[in-house]
């Protein structure tokens, strides 16, 4: 297993039918690194993180997530990673508790070891208060925080996150951020999608995928030179303004 | 005469607040905001505004009508594109205008002029379902249904939400020429970085209005003044530099901190010699001008 | 009104798009006559009978001849000691068995000759109903036989069965009233529900409200669509039951169609109450599946009698406008009975029907909740 790569992707393709939704794309993401992960609407972004997520098979190319085969070993891919989606939220008809104990046991922690992590859990995002309330009733940003918290709770080696911040208010989506940043410090790969352009510069290295494909990728400041632009807003009007098809 | 006028408009679901004492006046002729993340009780106001809803207190006049009594009147001269795509799916782009075009007792020709430009990019498709459209395409479908009777006051919700930072920019480009046109136009959105485009906008959060006024005199209302601090190793930073003295806030804002200060307590060069004693290394500070974000996030934190 | 005719023809691009439902519509009325026609049949059908007696009797042979003579009985075996029935019904070769007792003929002079009508208990109800058909029809033969013995009729206290209008206990006669109830319950009450629900899920209805036309109208212009459909669904019940199932139309088509009419309209109402009381369009299938297509099997008859019930029930059963339809559904094609005899149920009826269609719009706003 390579150490240095958390995820390593080589001239992965699917497609569905005649339509090709991925179209040859390789790229490496380093241990610990935060990754972002552009592109217009029907670029080919969703479908290619389900590939990488186990969810899905391509239909040629090859690579390694966690050190797992994307084709082979879709089962160990889906244990050593944490998925959050802005769709995909929590119970809302169990309580703050009930949730992450759900959660938990299905990633099979030991009952003592959920019930350290949920108070702990409670505590960092400082709702110890409230975990007793149900889920629905937490504010939008509570909700994402203890969304990510949860897919945090098997302690994987690589979180995916897609578009985690839609809707959030400013500042709930900058400490959102932040705790992004204590997630990577802690050396967990975070691979992560967004519509914001300035959250686009937060990240290590960025890729911009266009009809298929990835267009570019680097790291922000070397976009901004790369393309003469003032900031990640301008790069990906350049980058996605090329594509040609539709959703 | 104003386009709108709300006053006092509170609304509660249960024990939830969702509105609480509103009061808006939009002038004819112009693109108004509402910004606010989810949950601020946007979609509600908009709900009572085009008479599809009951506020449990207030007033409110759309064009000098009244919104309860008069709801019948106002439905006539309103445009409603509501936030997610609700038109039919299983009918094709032409039989999705023709029939919202006879709902307002018109048809498609007679108001041919008002949609023209926007319908002449989907025409190609006027015989594909509309659940088959991309979907920019269905966006634009949708502009096109809330324009064909030739509304005085367009309100859109949320028409931005979740298209990418392209398709954006040309869904405001088309807003600026509805307007021009002489469609007073009610908008509503999430992201910040659209305020600008607005004419007027009212800053909602939490079921209240945060502020209102045109994007010039909301920056020049910020109380703090404001550094933009970019160095290497930013997160360490920002954590050093929100424990300073008289650091009102610090947050990023893309590659850059924005770190706004009360004057009256500190001063930039204060702050500079903060950023120096912390050893991350060499850092471009320059005092900057508040933006939309920036006044929301302090009015935000009131 | 030509909002209202746009809604009514997009209504109907609704309908026909969607091919599965437009499927189902056509087709569950055929399957479901067919279903209780044949696999649900509860009639007296080609019952094959087993025969113990001394055929050289005249009077037996006679009996039996009689028997044979009949439609829905089959003799099947002849066989000379009882004994040998129980392995006829192992190997289900019969479904019943008739042993005459010795010296019958003889003995039925004075009154003693007898006979034993054996049947499958293990299928309770089809014994039953085989063994009192088969008794019915002996009945016959020895009230024939005492008259041409005695030249005269005597004075008999046999009782005779004997079912008026339904002479061969067929089924047909019970379920199709009750799945004519059923599937214009069906249509009129979930498809209307359901298509008002979806358009409050897909946001459409929001941007109805909000445009100038009156709600009425959109609501008047979803029933026409599912009220043409249910007329299309009554056509087809009734010659199905009337060429297939050879159930007759003894009374008049138009009081039967007017029956049917006031029933639709009480179904497009509730259809419309629960489309006011859902949110999904899940839940709206949920109230009517239960809410009403239950009710409607239970009281219909198609199962259980309804004069069975007990009290409370049946009370409640008045309260369900199937129950109503049904009666004059049986009343009017069965019994051929013309408008006098039903004004009653008429009268039920109709008015169910105006205070369902008051209620359903008054309730529905022109504004969300």
């Amino acid at each position: 297993m390579n150490t240095e790569y958390a995820i390593r992707i080589r001239n992965l393709v699917k497609k569905f039918g005649d339509f090709t939704a991925v179209d040859n794309i390789s790229f490496d993401v380093r241990r610990g690194e935060i990754f972002g992960f552009l592109g217009a609407n029907g670029a080919g972004k969703t479908t290619a993180m389900r590939i990488l997520c186990g969810l899905s098979r391509p239909t040629s190319g090859s690579g390694t997530v966690a050190g797992f085969d994307i084709c082979r070993e879709q089962e160990k891919i889906k244990k050593n990673i944490g998925y959050m989606s802005q769709k995909f939220s929590l119970y809302p008809d169990l309580t703050v508790r009930e949730n992450i104990r759900l959660f938990g046991g299905i990633y099979g922690l030991k009952d003592r070891t959920i019930r350290e992590k949920t108070e702990k859990m409670l505590e960092m995002l400082g709702i110890r208060d409230a975990g007793d309330r149900f889920a629905a009733e937490l504010p939008l940003g509570w909700k994402q925080k203890l969304s990510f918290c949860i897919a945090l709770i098997h302690s994987p080696q690589i979180i995916f996150l897609d578009e985690p911040t839609g809707g959030v208010d400013p500042e709930t989506r900058r400490r959102f951020w932040e705790s992004i940043y204590d997630t990577a410090g802690n050396g967990t790969t975070v691979f992560v999608t967004t519509h914001y352009m300035d959250e686009a510069e937060y990240c290590d290295r960025v890729s911009i995928m266009v009809d298929g494909r990835i267009d570019a990728m680097d790291s922000p400041a070397g976009l901004k030179k790369k393309f003469s632009a003032g900031n990640m807003d301008e790069v990906f009007r350049t980058v996605a303004g090329r594509a040609v098809r539709e959703e | 005469m104003k386009a709108i006028e709300i006053s006092g408009i509170s609304k509660n679901y249960g024990q939830v607040a969702a509105l609480r004492e509103i009061s808006l006046d939009v002038d004819s002729g112009e693109i108004f905001g509402l910004i606010g993340p989810d949950g601020a009780g946007k979609t509600t106001l908009f709900r009572i505004m085009t008479t599809l809803m009951l506020a449990d207190a207030g007033s409110g006049k759309i064009c000098g009508m009244d919104i309860v009594s008069d709801y019948s009147r106002i439905r006539k001269i309103i445009g409603y594109m509501p936030g997610r795509f609700s038109l039919y799916q299983d009918l094709s782009v032409r039989e999705n205008l023709e029939y919202f075009a006879t709902l307002f007792g018109t048809t498609v020709e007679k108001n041919y002029g008002t949609i023209r430009e926007i319908y002449s990019q989907i025409e190609p498709f006027r015989d594909r379902k509309a659940g088959k459209l991309s979907g920019g395409m269905k966006q634009k479908l949708a502009l096109c249904c809330a324009l064909v009777h030739k509304p005085s006051v367009l309100f859109l919700d949320e028409p931005t939400t979740g298209v990418d930072a392209v398709s954006r920019s040309e869904f405001w480009k088309m807003l600026e020429r509805i307007r021009k046109s002489g469609v007073t136009v009610f908008v509503s959105t999430p992201y910040m970085d659209e305020a600008s485009l607005c004419d007027r906008l009212a800053m909602i959060r939490g079921g209240e209005i945060i502020g209102t006024g045109t994007p010039e005199q909301i920056i020049s209302a910020y109380p703090y003044r404001l550094l933009s601090v970019e160095g290497d190793r930013i997160y360490p930073l920002l954590k050093r530099l929100r424990e300073t003295e008289g650091v009102i806030s610090c947050f990023s804002f893309g590659a850059s901190l924005h770190l706004a200060y009360d004057p009256e307590k500190t001063e930039a060069s204060g702050i500079l010699a903060a950023i120096r004693e912390s050893g991350l290394g060499d850092c471009k500070v320059r005092e900057i001008s508040p933006g939309i974000e920036d006044c929301f996030m302090q009015l935000a934190r009131k | 009104m030509k909002e209202f005719w746009a809604s009514v023809k997009k209504e109907f691009l609704h309908i026909f798009r969607d091919r599965r439902t437009i499927l189902i519509v056509m087709i569950m009325p055929v399957i479901q006559i067919i279903l209780f026609g044949f696999a649900v049949s509860t009639e007296v059908n080609n019952a094959r009978v087993a025969v113990c007696g001394d055929m050289s009797d005249p009077q037996i042979r006679r009996a039996v001849e009689r028997m044979d003579e009949n439609r829905y009985i089959e003799i099947t075996e002849m066989i000379s000691v009882p004994g040998e029935i129980d392995g006829l019904f192992r190997r289900n070769e019969a479904d019943a068995a008739v042993c005459f007792s010795r010296d019958f003929g003889s003995r039925i002079p004075d009154g003693r000759a007898s006979v034993r009508i054996i049947g499958d208990g293990s299928d309770p109800n089809t014994a039953r109903m085989i063994t009192s058909y088969i008794s019915g029809v002996l009945q016959d033969a020895a009230a024939d036989m005492e008259i041409s013995i005695s030249g005269e009729r005597q004075a008999s206290m046999t009782p005779v069965v004997q079912l008026m209008y339904n002479p061969a206990m067929k089924s047909s006669y019970n379920f199709v009233p009750g799945v004519m109830g059923l599937i214009l319950m069906l249509i009129c009450s979930m498809m209307t529900a359901v298509s008002i629900v979806r358009e409050k899920e897909t946001g459409t209805l929001e941007l109805l409200l909000v445009s100038p036309v009156r709600p009425l109208w959109v609501i008047l212009s979803k029933l026409i669509p599912y009220l043409l459909l249910s007329a299309f669904n009554f056509t087809t019940i009734l010659l199905l039951a009337h060429y297939v199932m050879e159930v007759p139309v003894n009374g008049s088509l138009a009081l039967l169609s007017l029956a049917a009419a006031l029933f639709v309209i009480a179904s497009l109402a509730i259809g419309l109450l629960v489309s006011v009381i859902s949110s999904s369009q899940r839940t709206a299938m949920l109230i009517c599946g239960m809410g009403l297509t239950m009710p409607t099997m239970i009281f219909s008859g198609i199962i259980f009698p309804c004069e069975s019930m007990p009290l409370v029930l049946q009370w409640f059963s008045d309260i369900i406008p199937a129950k109503w339809f049904i009666i004059l559904v049986k009343k009017i094609m069965i019994q051929g009975d013309g408008f006098g005899p039903v004004m009653k149920e008429m009268g039920i009826l109709a008015g169910m029907a105006a205070l369902l269609l008051a209620a359903s719009i008054k309730s529905f706003r022109t504004r969300l909740q």
